[in-house]
């Protein structure tokens, strides 16, 4: 049987009030770019549902894109009929026919949001199971745990089949929170951080430091792959690539062997706050856990927080790695974050870091240079690209498959 | 020459063997290596992953790239029996699976392990509710073949693996390395932990393959090595092989439809045509078969005779499978099947691929019609 559309359940925009048409067509642009590689799709939106008319696409590989887009609450794949009882037997016998197989039981959850329908619920339980039972011999009912649950939503413009509830990701259409930067390393954490960020809406940009040859070319390709993945999300990211070697190189001559990694990240969060501004983004988002390592205690982000009053969101702040690898196992990072390259954290890393540095002595360390002019090089020097998930892109290798 | 061996081996697609040369010689790094050229070759191998993947609607981490369905067949079998040799020392398979299933299990049956071998019916094809019946407390592994490469038998691999559902401690194996691209398969939805593929039968090249291990699943690695393909094949990617097999899945998959299509009807015009010859008898059954095989006997004549009857013409068969026509044995399937043994040492296979045409089916039957009746007056 095939599925002439899909019906999206909206999160919890539909809890929003006045800004709800705001949110609806964030969550539009979100399936829209998404769902780019189907050019012959429709999007149909309103207040309290959106559609998807597949027009002949592959409706399996749209439901796959449409599990990973935030501000859905839930889906299913339907049939579109006319308001008619025999039409809509018809239909119902054909849905479910398809999907039966020998000793299968089954339900009809009828929905009406529209009591002008010459049936009213009970009416086409009785009537529509009652053809089924008719035509599909063996078929059973079963109304508590049945294999089949055949959903029908009547409604004023027409009535909707649908046998499946797929679960959706959850959380507020991207962008409809505004924009931050995503401190991106290559580890596992920040692209679950940045995950967990769009999730709750926010449109985020990655910034990555680089500090060739201290980390590869490979490492780069790593964060690159990273961002392609976050890039699935909303169709494209744009990506900062930060020329950080020199800088790390005056750190090493400057400050104190066990200060060095406090101090280097401070000069990230210096930097990415720069970027921030430079892209109007409202916050910065990074990877951390509390107490993981030396720069994760609650005194060194004391102590490197210091350089920012801009929001500075950790979603992972509270969790456990175990958790962060499940979710990074869930979105399809953690093999490419697993690669063992090098990269901008675990180099140079001193051989025992403070893992209580004090404000005042990092402070004091730091004014005898002025990091300023080398900082406002690197923001001047960043690469920016924009990167698109991989179905999109143009590999010089494609030819060769 | 009209080539029908394609179960055999099929002739490689020329923009694979390509694929395989520009790869072999402009990015022949060894993709462990750190530098760009080492980067570059482990690219081409995520690249080949994905696409696989992609084209068997799995996990990209779920593929690794193996030698072939040999390999992948061993290295599902052993390795998760001696990884779940703690659990159960019990498994299931029929008894018409290819070698490399068989002598795995009988390897393992030496080593202490119990193998319940199923019995087929007249069809070739295994009974549901006798998987059912033979599984036990100690069961931990199920291998079934998805299509018999001697007769062409459709194994219910769906309803087995709806029925394992109830069973979720089995580990389900399904050799599919005659079926890709033959007849599609969903792996996921079938509940199936590990699958075979092998490269060089749908117009890939020889020494290249797949297994999938659904994510979850876990097995021994056979090799012992530098923890290539995740630990769980060591010995440097054969990064040419692997690309070419990707793109030559692509390929196959492109053309299915129509391709398969094709194959049925010039199996039904073989299939008619053979039938009206004196002598002749088709064992492949006409319901739940592949569209590629076609397997028949001659009564009373060595099969290998009339394969080189046939060659004379031009037209390249084989006995039964390729695998076993070395040996001098009658076809253990069709015997499992219940074909006496004459018939049974007397067995032909037809196998096809999306290149053959009609044409070539009605000259193999008019040259299948004239060798018959050529050896049948020099045996009388």
């Amino acid at each position: 049987m095939n599925y002439d559309r899909i019906l999206i359940r909206y999160g919890e925009i539909s809890t929003k009030g006045r800004n709800r048409n705001k949110f609806v067509e964030k969550l539009r642009k979100s399936v829209r770019s998404a769902l780019a590689p189907f050019p012959k799709i429709k999007v149909e939106a309103s207040r309290d549902r959106m559609y998807v008319l597949l027009n002949g696409e592959n409706g399996i590989e749209i439901i796959e894109k449409l599990k990973n887009i935030f501000g859905i609450q839930s889906f299913s794949p339907a049939i579109k009929v006319d308001r008619d009882v025999e039409v809509l037997k018809q239909t119902s016998l054909e849905l479910v026919h398809s999907l039966y197989r020998e000793g299968q039981t089954f339900k009809i959850t009828p929905k009406r949001s529209d009591k002008t329908f010459e049936l009213n619920t009970d009416g086409i339980n009785q009537t529509i199971g009652g053809h089924l039972l008719k035509n599909i011999p063996g078929l059973k009912v079963d109304v508590r745990d049945p294999d089949i649950n055949l959903r029908i939503e009547v409604r004023k413009e027409a009535i909707y089949l649908s046998c499946e509830t797929i679960q959706g990701a959850g959380g507020l259409p991207i962008g409809s929170s505004g924009k931050a930067m995503l401190m991106l390393s290559g580890g596992i954490d920040s692209p679950v951080a940045g995950y967990l960020a769009m999730k709750r809406g926010l449109e985020i940009e990655a910034v990555h430091f680089f500090s060739p040859p201290f980390t590869s070319e490979r490492s780069k390709e790593k964060v690159i792959d990273l961002s392609k993945k976050l890039a699935e999300i909303y169709g494209s990211i744009t990506l900062h690539i930060v020329p950080f070697t020199d800088i790390q190189q005056a750190i090493r001559e400057q400050i104190p062997e066990n200060y060095s990694m406090t101090t280097t990240r401070r000069m990230m969060l210096r930097i990415t706050d720069e970027i921030r501004k430079n892209h109007e983004g409202l916050a910065i988002v990074t990877g951390e856990s509390l107490g993981q390592v030396a720069s994760q205690t609650i005194e060194s982000m004391y102590a490197i927080n210091e350089v920012t009053n801009t929001p500075v969101l950790r979603p992972l702040i509270t969790m456990d790695k175990t958790d962060i690898i499940k979710i990074a196992q869930e979105i399809d990072t953690l093999e490419i974050s697993n690669r063992p390259f090098e990269d901008c954290c675990t180099i140079f890393v001193p051989s025992s870091p403070k893992t209580k540095p004090k404000r005042e002595k990092v402070q004091h360390y730091e004014s005898f240079f002025d990091f300023e002019p080398m900082l406002h090089e690197a923001v001047q020097e960043t690469e920016t690209i924009v990167i698109k998930p991989d179905n999109e892109k143009d590999s010089d290798f494609n030819v060769l498959f | 020459m009209i080539y029908f061996d394609n179960s055999a081996t099929t002739k490689p697609y020329k923009e694979v063997i390509d694929s395989f040369v520009t790869v072999s010689s402009e990015y022949f790094g060894n993709p462990s290596s750190l530098h760009s050229i080492g980067g570059q070759a482990e690219k081409l191998l995520l690249q080949a992953r994905e696409q696989v993947a992609k084209l068997l609607t799995v996990k990209p981490s779920e593929i690794y790239f193996t030698s072939g369905g040999t390999e992948g067949n061993n290295l599902a079998i052993k390795g998760a029996a001696s990884l779940n040799g703690n659990r159960g020392r019990h498994l299931i398979t029929t008894s018409v699976e290819h070698p490399s299933v068989r002598a795995a299990m009988e390897q393992l049956e030496q080593k202490g392990f119990e193998v319940t071998y199923l019995p087929v019916d007249k069809q070739g094809k295994v009974c549901v509710a006798d998987i059912e019946k033979a599984i036990r407390k100690d069961t931990i592994f199920i291998s079934i073949m998805h299509v018999n490469n001697e007769v062409g038998t459709v194994q219910p691999i769906e309803e087995i693996g709806q029925m394992l559902k109830k069973h979720p401690t089995i580990l389900f194996h399904v050799d599919a390395v005659q079926s890709v691209g033959k007849i599609p398969l969903s792996i996921h939805e079938n509940r199936i932990d590990f699958c075979s593929i092998s490269g060089h039968k749908f117009h890939g090249l020889k020494g290249t393959g797949a297994l999938f291990i659904r994510e979850g699943a876990r097995l021994a690695p056979l090799f012992s090595g530098g923890s290539q393909e995740r630990k769980i094949r060591s010995g440097t990617e054969n990064v040419a092989g692997a690309v070419a097999m990707a793109k030559a899945l692509r390929m196959t998959i492109e053309k299915r439809a129509a391709g398969i299509e094709r194959m049925k009807k010039i199996q039904s015009m073989l299939r008619t045509g053979l039938n009206r010859i004196e002598g002749i008898r088709v064992n492949t059954p006409t319901e739940n078969a592949a569209p590629h095989i076609l397997n028949f006997s001659l009564c009373e004549l060595k099969s290998e005779v009339f394969i080189h009857a046939l060659e004379q013409q031009g037209i390249f068969v084989s006995t039964t499978s390729a695998c076993s026509s070395k040996r001098k044995s009658p076809s253990k399937t069709l015997i499992e099947m219940g074909v006496p043994e004459a018939l049974a040492e007397s067995a032909v296979r037809i196998s096809l691929s999306f290149n053959n045409t009609e044409e070539e089916a009605m000259t193999a039957i008019r040259a299948i019609e004239k060798a018959a009746n050529q050896l049948r007056k020099v045996l009388e």
